[in-house]
């Protein structure tokens, strides 16, 4: 590991400067140490965010949840109230790791880990997003865990959140503070697709923190799921998963709000597939119909070409359980 | 950088460069070599240690982080000719072979029972909520962190399902 300074932010205003005077944020550390002994991430300063005042999941005036940035993993999959409101999330977490890692990850630093690309993770290779203009060699080489939607001719690295895929079913807004004050976004607009530059994967602003995430009111009468499916039945990264929460109007589907891990840069969602199962009676040939949506666009690099049957069965499976649907015989 | 941790109920004050793991501060610097390094990145859980009452990868976190906090080793839980329930089932249920793996192995049982007992599910839990039995599935999903080269799962199950009360031999 690189030299580097570190320094004990005591206040939020002193780790939004150090951020803006280019120090790295250090929080559960899972991540980033595990980068900065391969030495793919050398940050020659770090500021430790861990003894700011920001560990509270409290409900807001309005019925949603304010879940501090410094919430572990764990302590928000076994907070009462998310059990009971949003099961799909603490589903998801429960899905994600170990539980040594869950005690110490925190929903900042889950939000804003690094893709586990293996071409990323190994300094002897290059890659766009850890030396920008490098090259990928992803997109000819080993690619199984990679991305089929929204890659780039540049990049073609999944994000590897779980929390993150519950998170963008449930409209969840990160709260961020910087030097011109605080504001707010949806996931959506916090990650950035690959494009030409990869190594840009947020729209964070330099000084800026990830205080909080704001889940609204919990949905009402929906069935929450989250299915994971990977290469080991514990502790593995997820190879297609799906998060979703629907609900019904008597034989018709009223809403149905449905996130993707393991298919993108970022955890996907896509409207239309929303709005083809929206008004409908369930059904497998409607379960295709939102399936063929969903992967329209979808593009196999070689080893990971299964994502795509996969997907699709994964979506199928899901609906079919929150809306009850047998599978044709 | 000075750093003061509780260690098993004791005070230590070390100056250490600021990318000393708190794993490698616990082997280098306090000579208390029971927990063990594997694969240093978060993956093999041999460095499991208790870090404020949970269970924690010693090897991802840094030492200069942990001003203050209190830490539980092996050497903590207890040594030889007075060992706790769950170093004593270990041994009496052949909980390991080479032995390598069996420090983190049972820090982490030790934290996932109390995780129990405070009713957190699992990944395997049929139901978010009420209590959880202790299962060898449960078992198995809560110490998939902790890897075992011998492969003495067997042995490992039985002896933390002993601890638990799920099972009396
Ligand atoms: C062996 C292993 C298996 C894993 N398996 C899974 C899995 O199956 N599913 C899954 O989802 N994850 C998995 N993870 C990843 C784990 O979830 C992340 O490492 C963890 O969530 C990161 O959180 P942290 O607090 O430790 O982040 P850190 O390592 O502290 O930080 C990560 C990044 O976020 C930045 N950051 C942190 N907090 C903030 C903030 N508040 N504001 C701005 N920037 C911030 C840091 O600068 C850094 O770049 C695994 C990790 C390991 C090591
Ligand atoms: S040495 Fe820490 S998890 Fe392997
Ligand atoms: S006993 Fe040898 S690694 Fe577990």
């Amino acid at each position: 590991m690189r030299p580097f300074d570190y320094m004990r932010a005591e206040d939020l205003q002193a780790a939004t400067e150090a951020k803006g005077n280019g120090a790295t944020v250090i929080a559960g550390g899972t991540n980033l140490l595990d980068l900065m002994k391969l030495e793919v991430m050398a940050p020659e300063r770090l500021v430790d965010i861990t003894r700011l005042d920001l560990h509270n999941t409290e409900r807001t005036s309005g019925g949603g949840l304010r879940i501090g940035a410094l919430v572990t993993n764990s302590d928000l999959a076994a907070n009462p109230d998310v059990r009971r409101n949003w099961p799909v999330l603490s589903r998801a977490l429960l899905a994600g790791a170990t539980g040594q890692l869950r005690n110490k990850a925190t929903t900042g630093g889950n939000l804003l880990q690094r893709t586990r690309c293996y071409y990323f993770y190994d300094t002897a290779m290059p890659c766009n997003k850890r030396e920008p203009g490098s090259g990928c060699h992803a997109r000819t080489g080993f690619n199984r865990i990679h991305a089929i939607l929204g890659a780039s001719d540049k990049c073609i690295a999944t994000h590897p959140s779980d929390m993150a895929v519950a998170m963008r079913a449930l409209d969840a807004e990160v709260e961020v503070q910087g030097s011109g004050g605080t504001r707010r976004m949806g996931l959506d607009a916090l990650y950035r697709l690959p494009g030409d530059t990869p190594h840009i994967e947020t729209s964070l602003a330099e000084g800026e923190i990830i205080t909080a995430v704001i889940l609204p009111p919990p949905p009402t009468a929906a069935t929450q799921v989250y299915r994971k499916v990977r290469d080991r039945s514990s502790y593995a990264f997820a190879l297609v998963s799906v998060a979703a929460v629907v609900a019904m109007d008597g034989a018709r589907i009223r809403e149905a709000r449905l996130a993707f891990g393991g298919l993108g840069p970022m955890p996907w969602r896509d409207g239309e597939v929303e709005r083809a199962l929206e008004g409908q009676e369930p059904s497998d040939a409607l379960f295709d119909c939102a399936s063929d949506i969903l992967l329209r666009d979808a593009q196999g690099q070689g080893s990971n070409d299964f994502k795509i049957p996969l997907a699709r069965r994964t979506l199928k499976a899901v609906l079919r359980e929150v809306t009850r649907t047998e599978a044709p015989a | 950088m000075q750093t003061t941790l509780k260690i098993n109920g004791e005070s230590w004050t070390l100056d250490v460069d600021p990318r000393t793991s708190l794993l490698d501060a616990l082997r280098h610097h306090l000579d208390l070599t029971g927990t063990k390094k594997g694969c240093d990145h978060g993956q093999c859980g041999a460095c499991t240690i208790i870090l404020n009452g949970r269970r924690i990868n010693s090897c991802l976190t840094l030492a200069v982080m942990h001003d203050g906090d209190e830490i539980t080793t092996i050497e903590g839980l207890g040594e030889p000719g007075r060992l706790n329930p769950m170093q004593e089932a270990f041994v009496r249920h052949d909980g390991y072979q080479c032995g390598y793996c069996t420090p983190g192995q049972i820090m982490s049982a030790t934290g996932m029972l109390d995780e129990v007992s405070q009713g957190w599910p699992s990944h395997v839990s049929a139901s978010l909520e009420g209590d959880v039995p202790l299962s060898r599935e449960e078992v198995a999903e809560r110490m998939s962190g902790n890897l075992c080269r011998c492969s003495a799962y067997p042995g490992i199950v039985r002896a933390i399902r002993e601890t638990a009360g799920e099972v009396s031999e």
